[in-house]
C-alpha cells in the first residue's frame, strides 16, 4: 500500500508527460481557432425576440432564401468591445445597405433594450439567446463575433472579435464583397 | 573575440558540471573525503565560468555588437542603456543563460555557506545540482547558443517591443527566475536525501534557508509581474489566470506548503516523505513554469519565443529530471520511517490541513491550466479555461485555509487544547463578524462571498496579531516587559506574524478590487461628466502633444468629489511612428483607499470622432494597493525568518549517527 502511494506521483507525471509529447506536434497551433461552420449550412437554431424591443426573433429559416448575403452579429450589452463595434455596424447598415441580424447573447432583455435605445438599433431582427444555446450551435469563442451568411444559408465567413479599426473593417468589407459577388453569380 | 570567450567559458562550465556530477557522488558512496570535497571547488568554478559567459553576453548588448545574432534580434543602438542591459535576458537564449547562472549561484552558495552540512550530504546535493546544470548547459550550447554570429553584420538591430521597455519588466524575470531556480537546490537536497536514505530534523533545518530565499524571490517576482501588468500595461486588472501566471503561481503554492511541512520535519521529525515529495514537485512545477510557454504547448497572452523544435529537447530534460526523481521517490520513500505521533488536534494536524489545502489548490490550478491540452488531445475540441473556473474552484479551497491559518499558530505540538484556543478567539470571531457587517452596511452591494471574505481576512488579521500579543504577553505584563519579551522572541516568530498579517492585508486588496470595482465605458464629448464611485469626472477634450519619439493624443479629465476639485488626470494614447506601434498610457490617481484609473480608447469610428467624441474607460479599484503592501509584508516576513539565529549559526549538530540507520545508499 505504502509502495503504491509512493508510486502515484510518477504515474501522474508520466500521464501528463504523454499529453505533452502529443502536444509538441509542430503542426499543432494552440492559438488557431478552427471554424467548422465555414462553407456549411447555418446551424439549427430558433430564438425568440428580445422583449420590449419590438423586433422579430431570429431562426435558421430567416437565413434561407435571401436575395443577397446577410450579416449575423453576436452581441451583448455587457460586452465592452460591442459598444465600439456598434458604430461600425450602424455605418455598414446605413451606408452600404447591409442586412444585419443580431443574436443577443446571454443578455438580460431589459439591459439589451436600454443599450439599443442609447446607441440606436441597426438590426433587422434580433434573437434573444438567453441561455447561450444558439451560441454553442454557432461555436462562439466569445462576444462579439460576426458571420456572413450567403443567400442560400451557407456560412461564408466568420470574424472573431470586434470589427473595429481600419484593418479589421477592410478585412470584413473584402469578405462581404466576395460574398456578394458569389451570390450575384449564382442567382 | 569576447563572444567566443563567453562560449568557451560555457563549454568549460559544462565540462566542470560533468565532473561534478560524478566525482562527489562516487566519493560519498565510497567514503572518499577528497572526492567529496571536490564538489566545493567545482561548484565555485561553474559559477565563475557561467558568470564570465553572462558578462560576455551583457558586454555584447552594452556595446551593441551587431555581429551577434542575439543582439541583432533583441536590441537597437538607440535603446536606453538600462534596456540594453535588460536585453541580455530578454531573449530565449539570454534568459536561459540567466537561468543556469542562478542555478550555479545556488550550488556555489551551498558550497560556500553550507559549512554545517555533513560532507556526504553536501557532496551528493552538489552532484545532483550538477546533473541539472549539465542538462541545461548542454541544452543551451546545443540548441540555443546565445553567442551565434551573423555575417554580414547589419547596421542596426531590431528593437525590443516598446511595451516591454519598462523598468518593472527588466527586473521581473530575474526575480522570478531566482525563485524558480532557487527551488533547484531544495530539489537537490531532497534527491540527495533519497539516495542517502535518511531524512531527519537536521536535514530540514539545512534546507529551510534555501527554501525561504527561493520563496521570497518568487513572491516578489509574482507581485512585481502583477504590479507591472496593472500599472504599465493598462489592462485594468492584476491577475488574469493566464497560463503563464498560473505556472508561476503553482510553485509558489507548493513552495508555501513546503515551507510549512519542513517545519514539522524539523520540529517533530514527521511528514518526512511528504516534505521530500513537496521539494521534488515544487521544483518540477518551476521547471514547467520556465519551459511550458516556450515549448508552444499552451497558448498565452505573454508567450514570447515559442519554438516547438526545442520543445522535444525540453520535454526530454523535464522527463529525466522529474521522471527520474519521482521514480527514485517511488523506490526509496516507502522505506522512510514515520516520525512522531500527534493527536487530531495539534500543531502538526493544523499544518497537515494547510498542506492538504495548498496541494489541492495547486492541483486545481494545474488541472485548469492543462485542461485545454487534455481536451484537445482526447476529443480534438479547443477550449479555453478562464477566470470563472479558477474563481469557482480556487476560492472555496483558500477560504477554509485562511480560517485555519488563524487558529494554527495557537495550537501546541503533539496535542492541543482546541477548546482553550477557541475561547481565546471568540472575541476575534465577533470582531470579524462585525467587520463583515460593517462592510455590508457601507458598501450595500456586491456578492455575499465578498462580505464573508472580508470577515475571514479580518479574522486572520486580528487572530495573528493576537497570537503575537499572547506570545509577548502584551497587556498582561507592563509594556516594557512585553517589549523585552518581543526582543527575545525568535525572529522566525516575528516573521510568521508579519507574513500572515501580510496575507490578510493582501486578501483585503484582492476582495476590495474584485468585488467593489466600478467600471464605466462611455462615449464622451468635451464637457461630459461621468459619475463613478462618488467622483465626478469631467472630460475636457483631447489635444495632441509630442514626446521624444512619439505623438500622443492626451485627454484632460477634471476629477472632483462633492464639488471639490480632487485632481486632473491625463490619459494618453501614444503612437510610435518608427516602431509603428501604439500604446495606451493610463492615468491613475492612486491612494490607499483605492485607485481611480482612466484610459482613453480610440474613437469608435470616424463619424463619431468628427464630433470630438472618444471612448473613455474609467475604473475605480478600491483597496488595490493593499495587494502590493501585503506582498511586501510577505517578503519581509520571509526575510525576518531567514535571518533567524537558528538558521545562521548551525545550532544543534545532527543527532547521533548510531540508532536505526535506514537502508544503505547503494
Amino acid at each position: 500500500m505504502k509502495r503504491a502511494i509512493a508510486a502515484l506521483p510518477i504515474l501522474v507525471a508520466l500521464i501528463i508527460g504523454a499529453f505533452f509529447l502529443w502536444g509538441l506536434n509542430p503542426d499543432r497551433d494552440p492559438s488557431a481557432i478552427p471554424s467548422v461552420l465555414i462553407s456549411q449550412p447555418a446551424p439549427e437554431f430558433d430564438l425568440p425576440p428580445v422583449e420590449g424591443v419590438g423586433l422579430p426573433g431570429l431562426s435558421r429559416a430567416d437565413l434561407y432564401g435571401n436575395p443577397e448575403p446577410v450579416v449575423v452579429n453576436v452581441f451583448a450589452s455587457w460586452c465592452v468591445p460591442c459598444r465600439a463595434e456598434h458604430a461600425v455596424l450602424t455605418r455598414m447598415v446605413e451606408r452600404d445597405g447591409v442586412r444585419l441580424f443580431g443574436i443577443n447573447y446571454k443578455d438580460k432583455p431589459d439591459d439589451a433594450r436600454v443599450w439599443l435605445e442609447e446607441l440606436g438599433n441597426p438590426y433587422e431582427r434580433i434573437g434573444s439567446d438567453l441561455d447561450g444555446r444558439a451560441g454553442i450551435e454557432w461555436g462562439l469563442s466569445g462576444v462579439p463575433e460576426t458571420f456572413i451568411v450567403a443567400g442560400d444559408g451557407t456560412v461564408l465567413y466568420r470574424y472573431v472579435g470586434p470589427v473595429v479599426g481600419a484593418a479589421a473593417e477592410k478585412k470584413f468589407a473584402t469578405a462581404l464583397a466576395q460574398a456578394r459577388s458569389r451570390d450575384g453569380g449564382t442567382s | 573575440m569576447i563572444p567566443e570567450i563567453g562560449q568557451f567559458a560555457l563549454a568549460l562550465a559544462l565540462a566542470t558540471a560533468l565532473v561534478q556530477s560524478v566525482l562527489p557522488m562516487l566519493g560519498a558512496a565510497r567514503g572518499n573525503a577528497l572526492w567529496m570535497r571536490s564538489a566545493r571547488s567545482s561548484s565555485i568554478a561553474q559559477l565563475v565560468f557561467i558568470g564570465i559567459a553572462f558578462a560576455a553576453l551583457m558586454q555584447a548588448f552594452v556595446v551593441s555588437d551587431f555581429t551577434v545574432a542575439n543582439v541583432v534580434e533583441n536590441s537597437n543602438s538607440l535603446k536606453p542603456m538600462l534596456f540594453k542591459i535588460a536585453g541580455t535576458w530578454g531573449s530565449h537564449e539570454g534568459s536561459l543563460l540567466l537561468w543556469v547562472l542562478i542555478l550555479a549561484a545556488f550550488g556555489a552558495g551551498v558550497a560556500l555557506f553550507g559549512s554545517n552540512i555533513p560532507d556526504a550530504l553536501k557532496a551528493r546535493t552538489l552532484s545532483v545540482q550538477a546533473w541539472i546544470s549539465t542538462g541545461f548547459l548542454s541544452f543551451l550550447l546545443l540548441t540555443s547558443n546565445p553567442f551565434e554570429r551573423v555575417f554580414p553584420p547589419p547596421l542596426d538591430g531590431n528593437d525590443l517591443n516598446p511595451l516591454l521597455q519598462d523598468v518593472g519588466l527588466a527586473m521581473h524575470p530575474p526575480l522570478l527566475y531566482f525563485g524558480y531556480v532557487g527551488f533547484s537546490i531544495v530539489f537537490s537536497f531532497a534527491v540527495a536525501a533519497l539516495i542517502e536514505g535518511r531524512v531527519d530534523a537536521a536535514w530540514a533545518r539545512w534546507v529551510r534557508p534555501w527554501t525561504l530565499a527561493a520563496w521570497m524571490s518568487l513572491t516578489a517576482g509574482i507581485a512585481l509581474g502583477s504590479w507591472w501588468a496593472y500599472y504599465e500595461l493598462g489592462w485594468g486588472g492584476w491577475w488574469f489566470w493566464d497560463p503563464v501566471e498560473n505556472v508561476s503561481f503553482m510553485p509558489w503554492l507548493l513552495g508555501t506548503a513546503l515551507l510549512h511541512s519542513a517545519i514539522v520535519t524539523e520540529k517533530r521529525d514527521a511528514f518526512k516523505s511528504w516534505t521530500i515529495l513537496l521539494a521534488i514537485l515544487t521544483f518540477s512545477l518551476s521547471l514547467l513554469g520556465t519551459f511550458i510557454v516556450r515549448s508552444g504547448l499552451l497558448t498565452s497572452v505573454h508567450a514570447f519565443a515559442v519554438d516547438p523544435e526545442r520543445g522535444l529537447y525540453i520535454l526530454g530534460l523535464l522527463g529525466v529530471t522529474i521522471g527520474g526523481s519521482l521514480t527514485l521517490y517511488a523506490w526509496r520513500a516507502p522505506s522512510m520511517e514515520g516520525g512522531g505521533l500527534f493527536a487530531p488536534v495539534s500543531r502538526e494536524a493544523g499544518l497537515l490541513i494547510n498542506n492538504l489545502l495548498l496541494a489541492t489548490a495547486t492541483g486545481t490550478v494545474l488541472f485548469g491550466t492543462l485542461y485545454p491540452l487534455f481536451m484537445e488531445a482526447l476529443t480534438g475540441d479547443k477550449v479555453s479555461v478562464g477566470p470563472p473556473y479558477f474563481n469557482a474552484t480556487f476560492i472555496p479551497i483558500m477560504l477554509p485555509l485562511v480560517v485555519a491559518m488563524a487558529i494554527g499558530p495557537f495550537l501546541s505540538w503533539k496535542r492541543a487544547d482546541l477548546k482553550g484556543v477557541l475561547q481565546r478567539l471568540w472575541f476575534v470571531a465577533v470582531l470579524a463578524g462585525l467587520a463583515g457587517l460593517a462592510t455590508w452596511y457601507l458598501a450595500r452591494g456586491g456578492p455575499v462571498l465578498a462580505y464573508l471574505s472580508v470577515a475571514i481576512a479580518v479574522w486572520l488579521l486580528i487572530a495573528t496579531l493576537r497570537e503575537w500579543a499572547v506570545r509577548i504577553r502584551l497587556f498582561d505584563v507592563p509594556t516594557a516587559e512585553a517589549m523585552r519579551r518581543a526582543r527575545n522572541l525568535p525572529r522566525a516568530a516575528h516573521g510568521m506574524t508579519l507574513a500572515h498579517t501580510g496575507l490578510a492585508v493582501a486578501m483585503l486588496g484582492f476582495i476590495g478590487s474584485t468585488a467593489w470595482k466600478s467600471e464605466e465605458i462611455v462615449f464622451v464629448q468635451p464637457g461630459s461628466v461621468i459619475e463613478i464611485a462618488g467622483f465626478d469626472v469631467r472630460f475636457d477634450g483631447v489635444e495632441t502633444v509630442r514626446g521624444p519619439n512619439y505623438i500622443a493624443d492626451r485627454g484632460t479629465l477634471a476629477v472632483s468629489r462633492n464639488g471639490d476639485s480632487v485632481t486632473t488626470l491625463y490619459p494618453e494614447r501614444r503612437s510610435y511612428p518608427v516602431a509603428r506601434s501604439s500604446t495606451t498610457e493610463s492615468a491613475i490617481r492612486s491612494t490607499l483607499a483605492g485607485d481611480l484609473y482612466a484610459s482613453l480608447a480610440e474613437p469608435a469610428s470616424e463619424t463619431v470622432a468628427d464630433q470630438g467624441a472618444w471612448t473613455l474607460r474609467i475604473l475605480y479599484e478600491p483597496l488595490v494597493n493593499f495587494i502590493w503592501i501585503g506582498a511586501a509584508m510577505l517578503v519581509l516576513g520571509g526575510g525576518l525568518s531567514l535571518s533567524d539565529r537558528r538558521l545562521r549559526v548551525g545550532a544543534p549538530r545532527r543527532a547521533s549517527r548510531s540508532g536505526p540507520v535506514a537502508t544503505p545508499a547503494e
